[in-house]
């Protein structure tokens, strides 16, 4: 723990900002820090922002961030070099960014906003709370192609913004936002989302009616805008819609720079609230997602009520559908094809392999990758990947580990330099997944092994459930440096995937001890310790895992037994979760009707079509954090408490990889 | 092969058998009452009569009798048999009963219910014989000293030489105070004594006596044991009846393992048209929960069968917990089928309440001792483990060196008493501290170690 308690350190001075102040003032302490460095900047800027949108928008002001401004402000120009604080509000966004995009099923299976595919790849992080409330003026103002035209524009876009950004002075920033200020006062509500004027309690009704004003202005003001761009040498049809036109230009640019920098606050204060996850209840946004969907899937007829709200298809026809139409299709890499057949048939199980497989198909998909004539890599690239995993999770939902890792690299791809050509950009993200593997997976594992081996000691006996390759590496290792200590595994119906375990253990020569999860609180008696796995841990602390963890755990804990979670960090995650039905996945409601039964066969014709009788397969459960003592992960060694607090100072260090 | 027939026939041979052993000389005319009962529980005369061939093993019964209630039914014509034996040896009754219900517990320790009978039936006999001899008692005072008053005046009384749990244990049932009759039966010696006297001190009418007193100690029991078969033969219908009073509209209720009780009791619900959903716990390695959920389907209650792992991430929307027992314990514990125990630990946290439904033959007058352990079956590996996978590591006895495998396989769970939040018997609902008190109205003292 101690070689990463350095980079801590910068965080940490920030998190004391960000807990002591209240919800809008997190940020407030940040103008402070730019303040000592450009000076000039704070006095016209703070103000600025926080009149038009009160007191929740002040963190705006904070220099925006580079990455801001290649989305948004770039063709605004004067933006202020970012200081370290603005370098870690870039990461804030990046990490709403991921947010975003971390689950497809939003941006892309035609949910909220897009128009288009490649338009809402294009900024689905960075714009996403923008682009939701303006999507009906997205789509509007996009009718005729615009997205080919943004996307050509993107790249000089971004080299300008560097000219920019070099060639700034925070003087001329600040006279363009004093002369502004009226302007983007007026200007600003307007791509204030109605959400977020839901929120700000604190302004105005007349600002209200002023946004609603422009808002009309601006819809006027639509083909002037595009009008402009064109001469401006940014024929970004979109954006410049967007922004009300009849003005001079400095103003606009501050407003356009204020209003960046209220969504990227939106954005930031949203990023702790992730996004929601896809509910298949709402029949409009299915019916969409169907109609982009790849995979052909029947809906079951008999469906559990309690779980509507998740996928529940008929199974065992998506498999042939889906080899048989592996040569007709040509938007999903073969690579990434393959690995969505084998997660569909279930041939990689467990969460490590399967994020590990997954990685290893973009790694191959980047590798024949060739940005097609007038496109973009960057944009381009995110919406090729965005396609491949909404192919996955139709093929099976996505496990929160490998959103993670999703999230990972569309940052690593967003982040590409600029000036990078094609297949140096490509050999760098490769390099950059692989690294992602063998220091988030492999590494982290042996880290964890490490760890929770000194937890081993001789004559004890360690239960664990179902098969997690963590806890068995550390079983096997306890073994090898000759720990003497006997195991437990625990099994359930229907993957008994228990035996495999317990194979590989008696073939090692480890004493096992092998019974049903129903035997568990017979069982349980001797054991001294309990080792699980996790398939995610949210930042409550809650353990998200194989089904039937929860038990074993509950009853360790009514046993007085220590339960020992194993977790990569790569798999927190910042969502929160109280039970297990809110978010969940549902396997195939047959493998619990087939049972070994003497009379199975008449059980199950006349089970078959019976309306009232359903098979529920859950797959995860989720583990309160009171029944867990402790969590081994490659950070080392933590209560359940402590998981925010690597998500939070972590997950930006990982951005930073 | 093993129909209910078939194991009444062999229970009821059984303990004649060894009735005849015990209790040497049976005589033609208990022969033939036996034939007569034979026949009314709907067995071949002949074949329970072929006393004459006493090499048949004891049936193992456990394994086979698929339930308690059968297995507590089967036991009783039986015991009912050995009864009849008794009336020739009136006054040692209870004696040789007991070491005949020694011997059926012994065969399977775990099947409590087997002993709950039998306790049951030595009870019945205890207190017809000696409500027999009180009655002989008061004749000789007052002719016709109704039982009211003898309740009254033992009441009022006081017996200091009685100990409170005899008394307790005396006392049949909660509607029937502690009488006089009763108080003596907790010493048999002792109440014999005036009998005796009474029936020395004209010796001339004791032969009369005797014989009559017997026929009607023979009836008493007889009626007695009757009563029994049919209130054990009844409690499900019993217990299903307060169903209503337990099961709201769209209520969701989580069971597991498959119980016949559980089965009319969410039946009796439906019928009354209340409409709920029911998740079944499949219960692994026997599945008992499919078969439970067929039947529920079949009567056509809607019913979610779900994995028993995904019992804790399901319990968070379920309103109750209801499950039939396989045994209940004197402190207000209850042996279910295996997984129970995390159900009820389950449901304690997410507040759910814990029923337990159990007819009455079910209490068991113990209380446990490690109940996981002692009062536990363990079943063979195959229902877990295909034995050709793992059979080399199963095979400890060779000393190969191979590493150590051992299946547990249980398939009994025991859930302490501050789990469980009500018990739905027969006799209505009761709390688990209820249970001790419960106990004592049905079985005497005496019999509680056998």
């Amino acid at each position: 723990m101690d070689p990463r308690r350095g980079p801590l350190a910068v965080p940490k001075v920030r998190r004391v900002g960000f807990f002591t102040s209240i919800e809008p003032s997190p940020e407030t302490p940040r103008p402070n820090r730019s303040l000592s460095g450009p000076a000039e900047a704070i006095t016209s800027s703070s103000p600025l922002s926080d009149s038009p949108s009160g007191q929740f928008i002040s963190p705006v002001q904070i220099p925006p961030s580079r990455h801001h401004s290649d989305n948004l402000a770039s063709r605004a120009a004067p933006v202020p070099v970012p200081g370290p604080s603005a370098f870690r509000r870039q990461l804030a966004n990046d990490r709403a960014l991921h947010v975003g995009s971390y689950n497809p099923v939003d941006s892309l299976l035609g949910t909220s906003p897009p128009s288009s595919n490649g338009e809402v790849s294009e900024d689905s992080g960075s714009l996403f709370g923008f682009q939701r409330s303006d999507s009906a003026k997205l789509s509007a103002s996009f009718p005729n192609g615009g997205f080919d035209m943004t996307l050509r524009v993107r790249a000089p876009q971004e080299s300008e913004a560097k000219v920019a950004i070099a060639s700034t002075s925070d003087g001329r920033k600040k006279n363009v936002e004093a002369s502004g200020e009226g302007e983007s006062l007026a200007a600003k509500p307007r791509k204030e989302k109605e959400t977020k004027s839901l929120k700000e309690k604190t302004s105005k009704a007349e600002r209200r009616a002023i946004q609603e004003a422009q808002r009309a202005a601006k819809a006027a003001a639509k083909g002037e805008g595009s009008k402009r761009a064109g001469e401006s040498s940014r024929p970004k049809p979109s954006k410049p819609a967007k922004q009300p036109q009849p003005k001079k230009e400095a103003p606009q640019v501050t407003s356009s720079v204020s209003e960046k920098r209220a969504v990227s606050v939106e954005k930031e204060r949203r990023m702790d609230v992730p996004q929601t996850q896809m509910q298949y209840d709402d029949k409009s946004r299915v019916d969409k997602a169907k109609r982009r969907s790849v995979v052909e899937q029947t809906e079951s007829k008999n469906k559990v009520e309690l779980f509507l709200h998740l996928p529940q298809y008929e199974r065992g026809n998506q498999l042939p559908n889906l080899s048989s139409n592996i040569f007709s299709l040509d938007t999903i890499h073969h690579a990434v094809y393959k690995v969505g057949l084998q997660h569909l048939a279930g041939d990689i199980a467990g969460d490590n392999a399967r994020c590990i497989a997954m990685l290893h198909a973009f790694q191959e998909a980047i590798n024949d990758y060739t940005t097609p004539p007038m496109k973009d890599l960057t944009m381009d690239l995110t919406a090729k990947i965005n396609g491949y995993v909404s192919f996955l999770i139709e093929c099976r939902p996505l496990s929160m580990s490998m959103g993670n890792a999703i999230r990972f690299l569309k940052n690593q791809i967003r982040k590409l330099p600029v000036d990078l050509s094609e297949p140096e950009a490509k050999a760098s993200l490769c390099s950059e997944i692989g690294r992602f593997i063998d220091e988030k997976i492999l590494l982290a594992d042996k880290v964890i092994v490490q760890y929770a081996v000194t937890k081993i000691r001789d004559g004890e006996v360690l239960l664990t459930y179902g098969f997690s390759c963590v806890v068995e590496m550390i079983l096997l290792y306890a073994h090898e440096i000759g720990r003497k200590f006997r195991v437990v595994i625990v099994d359930s119906r229907p993957n008994l995937e228990g035996q495999k375990l317990l194979r590989r253990l008696v073939t090692r020569g480890l004493d096992c001890t092998y019974t049903h999860i129903n035997a568990v609180s017979y069982i349980m008696g001797e054991v001294t310790r309990v080792f699980l796995g996790a398939s995610s841990i949210f930042s409550n602390g809650t353990l998200y895992s194989k089904v039937g963890t929860a038990c074993v755990a509950m009853v360790a804990n009514a046993f007085s037994v220590p339960v020992i979670v194993c977790c990569e960090a790569y798999k927190f995650h910042e969502r929160v979760l109280l039970d297990s039905i809110c978010s969940n996945e549902l396997g195939d409601p047959d493998a619990i009707a087939n049972v070994p039964l003497r009379n199975n066969k008449k059980h199950s014709k006349t089970m078959d079509n019976n309306k009232n009788l359903q098979f529920l397969n859950l797959m995860y459960d989720s583990t309160p954090a009171e029944y867990i003592s402790m969590i081994v992960t490659d950070y080392g060694m933590i209560p359940p408490t402590s998981i925010p607090v690597i998500v939070r100072e972590y997950r930006r260090e990982d951005l930073l990889l | 092969i093993y129909t209910k027939e078939f194991f009444l026939e062999r229970l009821s041979y059984w303990a004649f058998v060894s009735a005849a052993q015990t209790l040497r000389p049976i005589k033609p005319p208990a022969s033939h009452y036996l034939v007569f009962l034979f026949n009314s529980v709907s067995l071949s005369p002949e074949y329970s009569l072929s006393t004459s061939s006493p090499h048949r093993s004891p049936p193992s019964h456990s394994h086979r009798c698929r339930t308690c209630n059968r297995w507590c039914l089967s036991l009783l014509t039986s015991s009912g048999n050995v009864r009849l034996r008794d009336l020739k040896l009136q006054r040692d009754a209870p004696w040789s009963f007991l070491a005949v219900g020694a011997q059926l517990v012994a065969a399977n320790p775990v099947e409590l219910a087997v002993g709950n009978v039998v306790r049951r039936v030595l009870h019945i006999i205890r207190e017809e014989d000696l409500s027999l001899a009180t009655a002989a008692v008061a004749g000789l005072d007052l002719l016709d000293a109704s039982d009211d008053d003898e309740d009254v005046n033992g009441k009022g009384i006081g017996y200091p030489g009685m100990s409170a749990a005899v008394v307790a244990a005396a006392a049949r049932s909660t509607l029937r105070p502690p009488s006089l009759q009763t108080l003596l039966e907790g010493t048999p010696e002792s109440a014999t004594v005036p009998y005796t006297s009474s029936s020395g001190a004209d010796s001339e009418s004791k032969t009369a006596d005797k014989s009559s007193i017997t026929r009607k100690l023979k009836h008493d029991v007889i009626e007695g044991v009757n009563q029994l078969i049919h209130e054990i033969a009844g409690c499900h219908e019993q217990i299903a009846e307060q169903a209503i009073e337990h099961i709201h509209q769209n209520e969701v209720i989580l069971t597991l393992g498959s119980s016949r009780t559980v089965l009319e009791f969410l039946c009796a619900a439906k019928e009354k048209k209340r409409s709920f959903r029911v998740f079944v716990a499949e219960g692994a390695p026997r599945y008992q929960g499919h078969l439970l959920a067929k039947e529920l389907v079949a009567r056509g209650l809607q019913t979610t069968v779900i994995t028993d792992s995904a019992v804790f991430a399901m319990i968070s929307r379920v309103n109750m917990v209801i499950i039939g027992a396989h045994a209940v314990m004197a402190n207000g514990g209850v042996i279910g089928p295996v997984g129970v125990n995390m159900a009820a630990l389950a449901a304690k946290k997410h507040a759910v309440p814990f029923v337990v439904l159990a007819g009455s033959h079910k209490l068991c007058p113990l209380y446990p001792h490690n109940p996981e352990v002692l009062l536990n079956e363990l079943r063979s590996p195959s229902e877990l483990l295909d034995f050709g996978e793992f059979s080399d590591c199963l095979d400890f006895g060779t000393g190969s060196g191979s590493p150590l495998l051992q299946v547990v396989n249980p398939t009994f769970d025991y859930v302490p008493p501050s789990l469980v939040s009500l018990f739905i018997t027969d006799t209505g609902g009761h709390n688990p501290s209820y249970m001790y008190r419960l106990i004592a109205d049905y079985y005497s003292a005496d019999d509680l170690v056998m």
